[in-house]
């Protein structure tokens, strides 16, 4: 009777874990496809004139090389306002706020920051700083619009780091006569650094490869020429992808895997870099 | 002569936790003052008192004056910065910063100011040999702190402490975690520290209070219940409570 029984749990269990591994499988699976699908497809355009030429011929021919350089601008311009003032929320949020409502609001507000569509942050950057601000369809529009869309990723993320750093540094560096912003400084942004720039990078990945947000605020169709202010507009991968895609008729298919494979090597290199950073720090983690 | 001197302290956490009550008592300079009774009693909540780290804590409410050196530090225009450098403390569990041995040790001091190399490396041999860790990190000194065994990291705690050259000391349970033979060595070198500090020691255990105190006070559920030479609390104690705990009926 036992044994029959024992049998049959260890039958249940192997199920289950053969279930479990499927369903493993199965979330790994589409995103594999797409990677060899794109490499499959657009491999053969990647070339040293495709990545460092102009387009031209309607862009059925030539190089990406404006929308790549846009995309890093944007990227580049994005850091620059979302993560100083990101950080510095999480900061206040995570060290020197109490609890009540009006953090409660901050934090309701952030997270419902995260769930707005990212087209809707593009209308209200074409509002505020497109039209109202008189930035123009430019880098620095796109960028700050980004920056809004990707907050909310980097605030909450280095808030969770700021947050796991434990209580006793802060109270021994306290005891020791630090202020709080000593502690802070000097301990616990250095052991929350690696956590805080996965976040900044997960975050800046996103917004490289948004289309919607940039699309009245700074994206360019066509631009024979590379930008040379932060007040020009820009070509950029997603958007240059979508418009290779849907607005130029007879457009060579392996142009526009090519561009997507390129875009997706800008975006997986990001994340292998914010995937290293955080492995290695959670192996010299000493806590 | 009394370096601190208790007023009529009462405190009550906002969350209702332990509390004191009417705290009245003078500690000795130079001398081991233990802090000892049942667990909640107000002792370690004393103990952040003296250097003000209860105000990372949520107080509902607090009276009485505590003064140091005749100065109430209480006030709320008192430097707390500076009395968290007169008056040093050591945690139950060793908690070192995530830096290196040496860095550990100057970390204090470089946030008052200090940068002169000599002087720095000067405070890690003193303070280190003064917690008697000396002889056996010296070799080691930029390893990182946590790599110590826990009772050589809460042995240089205690140097952290005493690199800034406080004048007070308090220990909470600072030997809680640490086997006989670290025990020893910290127990060994109060006996020596107390000397040039005043030393306030919660001990994790009456005989370690009994094996180390010059003064000794009870305190039960928040009041200070008797207060008398070490020697005599231990041996013939007043309150029949004393005589329950001490005697090991309770607690």
């Amino acid at each position: 009777m036992f044994k029959l029984l024992a049998r049959n749990r260890h039958t249940v269990q192997r199920i289950g874990y053969s279930l479990i591994t499927l369903v493993a499988v199965m979330t790994v699976l589409p995103i594999v496809g797409v990677i060899v699908f794109i490499i499959y497809q657009g491999g053969s355009a990647i070339s040293l004139e495709f990545l460092t030429g102009f387009p031209y011929d309607g862009m059925r021919s030539g190089g990406i090389l404006p929308a790549i350089v846009g995309t890093l601008y944007l990227t580049i311009g994005t850091a620059v306002f979302s993560v100083p003032l990101g950080i510095a929320a999480a900061i206040y949020l995570s060290e020197y706020a109490t609890d009540n409502q009006w953090t409660r609001l901050i934090r309701l507000a952030i997270i419902n920051l995260a769930g707005i569509p990212s087209v809707v942050y593009g209308l209200f950057g074409l509002g505020l700083f497109v039209l109202f601000l008189q930035f123009g369809t430019s880098i620095l529009a796109a960028s700050l619009t980004l920056s809004i869309m990707t907050l909310p990723v980097i605030i909450s993320t280095a808030e969770e780091s700021l947050r796991s750093v434990p209580q006793s540094f802060r109270t021994v560096s306290i005891s020791l006569g630090a202020t709080r912003w000593q502690t802070i400084r000097r301990i616990v942004l250095k052991e929350a650094l690696p956590g805080i720039l996965t976040g900044v990078i997960l975050g800046l990945e996103r917004a490289a490869g948004e289309t919607a947000p940039i699309l009245f605020t700074g994206a360019a169709f066509f631009l024979p020429r590379l930008p040379g202010s932060p007040f020009d507009a820009t070509m950029a991968l997603p958007y240059h992808l979508f418009v290779i895609s849907t607005q130029v008729p007879e457009m060579p298919i392996q142009i526009q895997y090519g561009t997507a494979l390129v875009l997706l090597a800008f975006v997986l290199t990001m994340n292998v870099i914010a995937t290293v950073i955080r492995s290695r720090a959670r192996a010299k983690r000493q806590w | 002569m009394n370096k601190i001197l208790i007023e009529n302290l009462s405190l009550q956490y906002a969350d209702g936790a332990e509390s004191l009550r009417g705290i009245s008592m003078g500690i000795r300079q130079n001398a081991v003052t233990v802090l000892f009774g049942p667990a909640g009693g107000g002792k370690s909540t004393l103990l952040r008192c003296l250097n003000r780290l209860n105000d990372l804590t949520d107080i509902k409410t607090s009276s009485g004056q505590i003064l140091i050196d005749g100065e109430n530090i209480l006030d709320p225009k008192t430097d707390v910065i500076a009395l968290r450098r007169k008056v040093g403390m050591v945690f139950a569990r060793p908690v070192p910063l995530p830096l290196s041995i040496r860095e550990n040790i100057t970390y204090g001091l470089e946030l008052a100011g200090e940068k002169r190399r000599a002087v720095l490396d000067e405070a890690v041999e003193r303070s280190l040999k003064l917690a008697a860790i000396w002889d056996e990190v010296k070799d080691r000194l930029d390893d990182p702190a946590i790599a110590l065994s826990g009772g050589q990291q809460q042995r240089v705690c205690l140097a952290r402490v005493l690199a800034l050259q406080p004048e007070i000391v308090l220990l909470d349970e600072p030997t809680s975690g640490l086997d006989p033979i670290s025990t020893g060595k910290v127990e060994a070198a109060l006996q020596e520290l107390k000397k040039n500090y005043t030393i306030v020691l919660v001990p994790h255990s009456v005989q370690q209070a009994a094996r180390t105190a010059d003064y000794a006070a009870f305190f039960l559920q928040g009041e200070l219940i008797e207060y008398d030479d070490g020697a005599k609390m231990f041996t013939t104690p007043k309150e029949k409570k004393t005589e329950d705990y001490v005697m090991g009926r309770f607690g």
